[in-house]
């Protein structure tokens, strides 16, 4: 059963008198994974957080549905680049828990618990800032997953990852898809969206150009942008 | 007033400093305290009335606000015209003379204006003001600096030049200023024979009556600070007119050398 | 160099005698000076935070205004203090003047200034580092405030030593509204200026070296305490 979770309205975002991204019109339903792919400076992370509402729209409407209303009040962002919090890695992934008011206890029962679950195997004691690149993107998504978000952003989140950590990371946004997350995230690693996505958004010069299924898209795409993108060409 | 008493409560209790009944406090020149009197008078005050005398030692004008302004109980000082100004406007009971001492002239041991050879203190400054020898003035009008003043008025002089330097500041400050630049100055007998950084610096002159120096106290008016302890005030001017006080006073040496001379009367 | 041999020495015999008046106006200094860096950290690490995060009209204004009260002379705090707190004036009532109270007062004033400049400048830094994190889990703004706090308790503690520091070395103030009565507010730096006044260099000095000996001492207690907290960075 798939209903409508929000609509963008020739949603633009502008700063400094510049367009970064917009005008951009799409309508997003309330399950499966949306991939927003497209070169560098398309505007991918920009219109993620603007869905996030972290940026402020100039002009144009984000309207959620009233049926995603779950989505809309339980949502999750796992940055680019994780922010590292001042404290150890089991408080730092406890912290949203601690901010609902979860005792110190079980709040650090469940980080324990979390941080298995993403494959977070160092010493949780230690300090977030001494973890290696994969482990403080996990340390992120576990952070990001201990509320149990029914919206969950990623941008990029394999991004400057090996191999290994990659896949793993894969294999969680794979399970808790299949647990009935929505996720909607970004990548430019072709590969990626693939393996995971439902839905393409594909986005040029801060323009929406395609939307389309994942299967239509990587076997037909319809814009000369996304066909040379595919094909690994450099697109102006 | 409840909101401030609260308040009151509040502050103290964070540091419980209870203030005991029987504390009064007395403002005092420096000249006084550094005399070292203060260090026999205050114990044996505490001994024969039970009243804890806490001494906020600063310059006369300090000292004459603080109790004008009702923030001591009594005042201890050495500057009758200021004295008599400050009774007038209703800031005290009465004024007691209790005892005086002197001021002197101090300066460089080879003394080149020749200080040492004057009959009066005002031909030794018109020594010392012919010569341009360096002088040093408290300048912060104090008991002291009042009292420089007035010598040269009485010497017809108009200190000015770079000969004369006012350095604005207590007894201690002056005579290290003294000290560091070999300069005139005068002081009180006491301040001079406790201070411990004399340098090439000698006693020059001394002896004239015009340099005796008055001290008074006066206990603070309670009809215009009704707050001020004036009880304890009174009993420690009977204290101060004793028998007890004058033999102490009298009987106080420093480097063997007697510094202030009781002459209180008693009615 | 002879004065300052001799004051060490003094210096050393004072301490090691344990002299009855040393450990008294010592003790005061501490209370008073401690006392004073907690109220004011109380109020200047909030203040601090609270300006870092929020973007009101007035901000640089009110950013302007406290490093411009940072260098506000004590005297001039000391007097404000005094004339507030005379039985002539309007708190006079309290009979607070010529107390430990005033004097922690007094202090409070000079001291949180730097308490709240200093945080405002290492929460700002944390802040732009937090951002996103905070808004994304759509923190209160007190939330944010204690997590910035607490994340960036390091930094902030070293905004409250300085605050501390700029405490225990103040003279011109607690002069005034202390008072320097011996036995009852009388401190190191008030007697520091009482000896150097009686031309006692060498005590005077002595009592310096014991001043700078206690704001060591203070220091690397507070640094070792934070260490076995947490044998981390921060």
């Amino acid at each position: 059963m798939v209903n409508p979770m929000m609509v963008l309205d020739k949603v633009e975002l502008r700063r400094g008198g510049r367009v970064i991204v917009g005008p951009i019109s799409l309508g997003l339903r309330d399950a499966g994974v949306t991939m927003a792919m497209g070169p560098n400076g398309a505007g991918k992370t920009t219109l993620l957080r603007a869905l996030h509402g972290l940026e402020r729209v100039s002009s144009g409407q984000i309207r959620w549905a009233e049926s995603a209303e779950a989505l809309r009040a339980r949502q999750a962002f796992v940055f680019q680049t994780p922010i590292l919090m001042r404290r150890s890695v089991l408080d730092s992934i406890a912290y949203p828990l601690r901010l609902k008011g979860v005792s110190r206890g079980e709040a650090r029962e469940r980080a324990a618990a979390c941080a298995e679950t993403v494959g977070l195997r160092v010493r949780l004691k230690k300090d977030a800032s001494t973890l290696s690149g994969g482990e403080k993107q996990k340390m992120a998504l576990a952070r990001a997953l201990i509320t149990e978000p029914a919206l969950l952003f990623l941008d990029e989140p394999s991004a400057n990852l090996d191999g290994r950590s990659t896949r793993e990371i894969e294999e969680i946004l794979t399970h808790i898809r299949a647990g009935g997350t929505r996720i909607v995230m970004s990548t430019h690693d072709i590969g990626q969206a693939r393996r995971l996505a439902d839905e393409v958004v594909f986005l040029h010069d801060g323009r929406l150009v395609e939307q389309a299924s994942s299967a239509a898209f990587f076997d037909a795409p319809q814009s000369n942008q996304a066909y040379a993108y595919l094909q690994g060409d450099i697109v102006i | 007033m409840t909101f401030k008493t609260l308040l009151a409560a509040a502050l103290s209790a964070v540091f419980a400093v209870a203030a005991q009944a029987q504390d009064m406090k007395m403002s005092v020149t420096t000249s006084f305290a550094n005399s070292g009197l203060a260090d026999v008078l205050l114990p044996e005050i505490k001994k024969d009335t039970g009243i804890n005398v806490q001494l906020l030692i600063v310059g006369t004008g300090q000292a004459l606000k603080l109790g004008a302004q009702g923030d001591v109980d009594a005042v201890l000082v050495h500057a009758k015209a200021a004295e008599l100004a400050w009774l007038a406007e209703g800031n005290g009971t009465h004024r007691r003379e209790i005892m005086y001492n002197d001021f002197i002239f101090v300066g460089p041991s080879d003394d080149p204006a020749g200080v040492a050879k004057a009959d009066r203190a005002t031909d030794a400054l018109s020594a010392i003001a012919e010569a341009k020898a360096p002088f040093v003035s408290r300048g912060d009008n104090s008991g002291t600096h009042k009292m420089e003043l007035r010598l040269w008025d009485a010497a017809g002089i108009a200190p000015q030049g770079d000969w004369y330097r006012a350095v604005g500041q207590g007894m201690g400050a002056a005579l290290n200023t003294a000290s560091g630049m070999n300069a005139y100055l005068m002081s009180d007998r006491a301040s001079w024979l406790k201070f411990a950084n004399k340098g090439d610096l000698k006693l020059v002159y001394e002896g004239d009556p015009i340099l005796f120096n008055q001290y008074a106290y006066m206990p603070v008016n309670p009809t215009k600070h009704p707050h001020a302890k004036n009880d304890l005030a009174n009993t420690l001017e009977a204290w101060l007119v004793s028998d007890r006080a004058k033999e102490l006073i009298d009987g106080y040496t420093l480097n063997g050398e007697k510094l202030f001379t009781f002459n209180a009367t008693v009615d | 160099m002879n004065d300052i041999l001799q004051g060490l020495a003094r210096a050393a015999k004072l301490v090691v005698t344990l002299n009855a008046d040393l450990v008294e106006i010592t003790l005061l200094s501490l209370q008073v000076s401690l006392g004073a860096a907690v109220i004011g950290s109380a109020i200047g690490l909030p203040l601090g935070a609270w300006l870092a995060i929020n973007r009101f009209p007035a901000r640089r204004m009110v950013i302007a205004l406290l490093n411009a009260l940072m260098g506000l002379p004590p005297v001039v705090v000391g007097l404000f203090v005094y004339v507030l707190f005379s039985r002539s004036g309007p708190l006079g009532v309290l009979g607070l003047l010529f107390t430990p109270t005033a004097m922690v007062i007094a202090q409070v004033i000079i001291i949180t200034p730097i308490i709240a400049s200093v945080a405002h400048q290492a929460i700002r830094e944390l802040w732009a580092d937090y951002h996103d994190l905070l808004i994304s889990l759509e923190t209160t703004h007190s939330q944010r405030i204690a997590t910035l706090l607490w994340d960036g308790r390091r930094a902030l503690m070293t905004a409250s030593l300085a605050g501390f520091g700029r405490g225990i070395g103040e003279v011109g103030a607690i002069m005034i509204v202390g008072g320097n009565i011996d036995h009852a507010t009388r401190v190191l730096t008030t007697a520091i200026a009482l000896e150097t006044g009686k031309g006692e260099f060498d005590m005077a000095l002595a009592l310096g070296f014991v001043l700078i000996g206690l704001a060591i001492a203070v220091n690397l207690t507070l640094h070792m305490l934070s260490r076995t907290e947490r044998g981390s960075r921060w």
